[in-house]
C-alpha cells in the first residue's frame, strides 16, 4: 500500500455523548502535509470535539482517523505525534517556562545538552528567551501562551493542534500573535490543526476552513472560497456581513429576486428552482438619482431605495436601504449616504451567489390518528376532516408544512408543542427562523415577528395547513 | 445618628469583639504560659524548669517517643488516605459523595466516645491495649484530616493539565508521578499539619487506648497540671512552651515550601 498523501484523514467520524447527543456527525476531513487548516463554527458545533478526538482525549464512537495512514482511533494520546496548544495554555504551574518546555524531552529521556539547546530554540522561536527560570504563573496571558506553543512545537510533532489558542488575549495581542503563528508555521514546515469560533480569525490565517455546525461539516474550502461562494445560508451568514435573500431561479444564468430578474453566472440549478442567494453588502454598487428618474433611459440601477441608516466603520460605511418593493439590504460604501438619500442600486453578474436551497418546507414523518389527527414530532396535530377521510387510521404519512404556515406562541402552553429559537436568518423583508424542539427535532418558520436566539416558543400550525402526502404503505 | 451609622457599618467595628476574644484567650495564656515557664513557684525568673526537662532523661524520651508516634500515625494516615481521596476525586467514580461521607461520618461523634468504643471492640476481639492500639486509635481518629485536604487538592486539580502530560507523551503512571502527585502536595502538608500537631499533644487516647501504661508528652504535661500541686505548674508551662515551638516550627516550614501553591484546608 502506498503511504497516504494526507497527513490526517478523518473518515466519517461520528461522537456521541452519553445523553444520546451527536457532537460528530459522520465527519470526514483530510488534510495535507504542511498545511494550515481552521476548523471554524459557532460554539457547541464540535469542533473541539474534533480535535480531541485527533489528539487522542477523546475516542470517537464510529469512524476512523489516520495519523500519516496509521489508524490512531483507539491510540491513547501519549503515543501520538500530535501536539497540542491548549485554550487555557494548561501550563504546569509547579514547573518553572524551562521545565516546562522540557517537559516532553525529559519524559522522552533525552541527553540534558540536548534538551538545554532545543528548548533554548524552542523559546528563542516564542521569543521569550529572557524568561527560561521564571514562574509561569508570573507570566501574563500572552506570554503564557508563547511558553505553551514552545512546549508543544519541542517535540517536533508531525501536527499541532490549536484549541482556540487566542481565544483569551486582548484584541491587538490576538492580531500579533495570528500574525506570529503565520510565520511560526512557516518556519516549521508542519501541519496546524486551528480551531476558533472567529471568522476573521480564521480566514486570515488558514490555507483552509472547515465550517462545522451541529456536528456537522457545512463546507470546506480556502478562505475566498468559503467568503465568496458560500454554499449555503449558515456559512454564508456566519463568515462575514452579507444580504441573504429568497430566490428563484427563472433559467440558467438568471435569477428573479426583490421583484426583480437578474443576470447572473450560476448555472445547472434548472428552470423555475427557488433558491437562495447572497450578495455581500461591499458588492452593491449605490449612487444619488431623483425619483422621477426611474425607470427613464437615463437610470442606470437595478434597485431603487431610501436610506434607512448610515454608521461610520473606520474604513467604510454602512447603510441599511429599504427598497421601493420593501426589501432591506445591507450595503457598504466609501462614501457616506445620508438617512432619507434616494439611491439607485447595482449588482453584477458575478457578485450574487445563488446557493440551493436546503429545503423548500418542513417535512415530517406522520401517522392518522383517530378524530382527525395526524402524530407527527411526538404530538397530535388536528387536520381537516375532508384530508382525514383520505387516509386510513394507522396509515403512515408524509406531513409537508409551508414555512409561513408555522405559528409562533409567546406562551410556550399555547402552542402543540414548545421549543426554543435555535437560529434566525434575515432574508431582507422577513425572518427565517429554526425552532429546536425539546426532543432535538428542528422546524422552519418564515415570519415577520422579531424572536432572540434562545427565546422559548410555543408552536401552532393551523389544521388546514397541515397538508399530508405521499401516504406510504405500511 | 449617621456617626453611629458609620460606626457600625464599617467592618472594623465588627472586629472588635473577635480581637477582644484573641486578646483573651488566644494571646492572654500564651503570656501566661511563657510568664509560668520562665518563673519559680514564688514567681522569680529561672530557667530551671527547663533545666530539669532537658536533664531528666525520662521526659526527654516521652518527648522523642510522642514526636515517633505522632509521626509514624501521619505516615499511615498519608498511606491510607491519598489513595482513598485519589479514588474519591476520579470523575470515574460515580458517587464519591458517599464516600466522602462514610469518611467524615466518624467525625459527627465525639473523638473520646469513639475511642471508648474502640477501647470496647478490642475488648471484645480480646486484642491487647499498648502500643498498636493506639496507632490503631490514633489513625482511625485523625484519618479524615488528612483525607479531606488531599481530596480537596485532587479535585480542583485541572483536568487540563493531565491532558497536556498526556498531550507530551506521559503515560499513565508518568502523569501522577509527575503531575498529580507534586499538584497534591499543596493538600498533604495541610493533612500532615492537621495530623501530626494533634497527635503530638494529645493525652486522653493515649490513656484510654494503653491504660495508661504508655506515656505521651500530652500526658505529662496534663499531669504536672492536675498531679503535682501549684508547684508543679511551671514546669508544665515549660513543657507545653517547648512543644508549642517544635509545633510552629514543622507548620511553618511547611508553609514558607508552598505557600504559592493552592492549599487544602490550612
Amino acid at each position: 500500500m502506498t503511504k497516504s498523501q494526507f497527513i490526517i484523514e478523518v473518515n466519517h467520524v461520528s461522537k456521541k455523548f452519553e445523553d444520546g447527543k451527536y457532537a460528530l456527525d459522520d465527519v470526514s476531513l483530510q488534510v495535507k502535509k504542511g498545511e494550515f487548516v481552521t476548523i471554524l463554527g459557532p460554539s457547541g458545533c464540535g469542533k473541539t470535539t474534533l480535535l480531541r478526538c485527533i489528539a487522542g482525549f477523546q475516542v470517537a464512537t464510529s469512524g476512523d482517523i489516520l495519523l500519516n495512514g496509521e489508524d490512531v482511533t483507539k491510540m491513547p494520546p501519549h503515543q501520538r505525534d500530535v501536539n497540542t496548544v491548549f485554550q487555557k495554555y494548561a501550563l504546569f504551574p509547579h514547573l518553572n517556562v524551562y521545565d516546562n518546555v522540557a517537559f516532553g524531552l525529559q519524559l522522552k529521556k533525552r541527553p540534558k545538552a540536548e534538551i538545554e539547546k532545543r528548548v533554548k530554540r524552542a523559546l528563542k522561536m516564542v521569543s521569550m528567551s529572557d524568561y527560561e527560570y521564571r514562574d509561569v504563573d508570573s507570566l501574563s496571558g500572552g506570554q503564557q501562551q508563547r511558553v505553551a506553543i514552545a512546549r508543544a512545537i519541542i517535540n517536533e510533532p508531525e501536527v499541532l493542534l490549536l484549541d482556540e489558542p487566542l481565544a483569551a488575549l486582548d484584541l491587538k495581542m490576538r492580531k500579533d500573535m495570528q500574525m506570529e503563528l503565520r510565520e511560526m508555521h512557516k518556519k516549521l514546515g508542519i501541519t496546524f490543526i486551528y480551531v476558533t469560533h472567529d471568522q476573521e480569525e480564521a480566514l486570515t490565517l488558514s490555507d483552509r476552513v472547515v465550517v462545522m455546525r451541529d456536528g456537522k461539516i457545512q463546507q470546506i474550502g480556502t478562505p475566498t472560497d468559503i467568503y465568496n461562494e458560500p454554499q449555503n445560508c449558515f456559512v454564508a451568514d456566519f463568515i462575514g456581513e452579507s444580504n441573504l435573500l429568497d430566490a428563484t431561479m427563472i433559467k440558467d444564468r438568471l435569477v428573479h429576486f426583490c421583484e426583480q430578474d437578474f443576470e447572473c453566472v450560476d448555472e445547472g440549478f434548472g428552470e423555475k428552482q427557488e433558491v437562495d442567494v447572497v450578495i455581500r453588502p461591499e458588492d452593491i454598487y449605490l449612487g444619488r438619482i431623483k425619483p422621477e428618474m426611474v425607470g427613464t433611459e437615463d437610470d442606470p440601477w437595478q434597485l431603487h431605495g431610501t436610506v434607512q441608516s448610515c454608521i461610520f466603520k473606520g474604513v467604510h460605511y454602512e447603510m441599511t436601504v429599504l427598497t421601493d418593493n420593501g426589501y432591506e439590504l445591507l450595503l457598504q460604501d466609501y462614501h457616506a449616504f445620508e438617512p432619507s438619500t434616494y439611491v439607485g442600486m447595482l449588482v453584477k453578474p458575478e457578485d450574487i451567489q445563488v446557493m440551493k436551497k436546503e429545503r423548500l418546507y418542513n417535512v415530517f414523518d406522520g401517522e392518522i390518528l383517530e378524530g382527525n389527527k395526524v402524530l407527527f414530532l411526538d404530538e397530535e396535530w388536528e387536520i381537516s376532516e375532508s384530508v382525514a377521510q383520505r387516509y386510513e387510521v394507522g396509515q403512515k404519512v408524509e406531513v409537508r408544512v409551508n414555512f409561513d404556515k408555522v405559528n409562533l406562541q409567546d406562551d410556550e402552553e399555547d402552542g402543540v408543542l414548545s421549543g426554543e429559537v435555535y437560529f434566525i436568518l434575515y432574508k431582507g423583508d422577513h425572518y427565517h427562523i429554526q425552532v429546536r424542539t425539546d426532543d432535538g427535532d428542528d422546524l422552519y418558520v418564515d415570519t415577520n415577528d422579531i424572536w432572540d436566539d434562545g427565546d422559548r416558543v410555543g408552536v401552532k400550525i393551523a389544521p388546514s395547513s397541515i397538508r399530508i402526502v405521499n401516504a406510504k404503505s405500511n | 445618628m449617621s456617626k453611629l451609622l458609620s460606626i457600625f457599618g464599617s467592618r472594623r467595628t465588627w472586629a472588635w469583639p473577635y480581637v477582644l476574644f484573641m486578646l483573651c484567650f488566644v494571646i492572654l495564656p500564651l503570656i501566661l504560659i511563657a510568664f509560668y515557664a520562665f518563673t519559680d513557684a514564688a514567681g522569680a525568673f529561672t530557667i530551671q524548669n527547663f533545666v530539669s526537662f532537658f536533664s531528666k532523661s525520662e521526659a526527654v524520651n516521652t518527648f522523642i517517643y510522642s514526636i515517633a508516634i505522632a509521626l509514624i500515625t501521619t505516615i499511615i494516615c498519608i498511606l491510607i488516605g491519598y489513595p482513598a481521596a485519589y479514588i474519591m476525586a476520579m470523575q470515574s467514580f460515580r458517587t464519591p459523595q458517599v464516600m466522602a461521607i462514610l469518611f467524615i461520618l466518624p467525625m459527627w461523634i465525639n473523638f473520646l466516645l469513639r475511642t471508648i468504643a474502640t477501647v470496647e471492640l478490642f475488648h471484645m476481639f480480646g486484642l491487647p491495649l499498648g502500643e498498636g492500639a493506639l496507632i490503631f486509635g490514633l489513625v482511625y481518629d485523625f484519618l479524615p484530616f488528612m483525607i479531606y485536604p488531599i481530596y480537596n487538592t485532587l479535585q480542583k486539580l485541572d483536568t487540563n493539565l493531565i491532558e497536556a502530560a498526556q498531550d507530551l507523551g506521559a503515560s499513565q503512571r508518568k502523569v501522577f508521578t509527575k503531575i498529580i502527585i507534586p499538584l497534591s502536595m499543596p493538600g498533604v502538608y495541610s493533612g500532615i499539619i492537621m495530623v501530626f500537631m494533634p497527635t503530638v499533644s494529645t493525652f486522653a487516647i493515649s490513656e484510654l487506648l494503653t491504660h495508661n501504661k504508655i506515656t505521651l508528652f500530652g500526658s505529662l504535661i496534663q499531669r504536672s497540671f492536675s498531679e503535682g500541686g501549684i508547684t508543679m505548674w511551671n514546669y508544665g508551662a515549660a513543657l507545653s512552651l517547648i512543644l508549642l515551638v517544635i509545633i510552629g516550627l514543622t507548620s511553618f516550614l511547611g508553609q514558607n515550601d508552598h505557600e504559592n501553591h493552592e492549599g487544602g484546608l490550612v
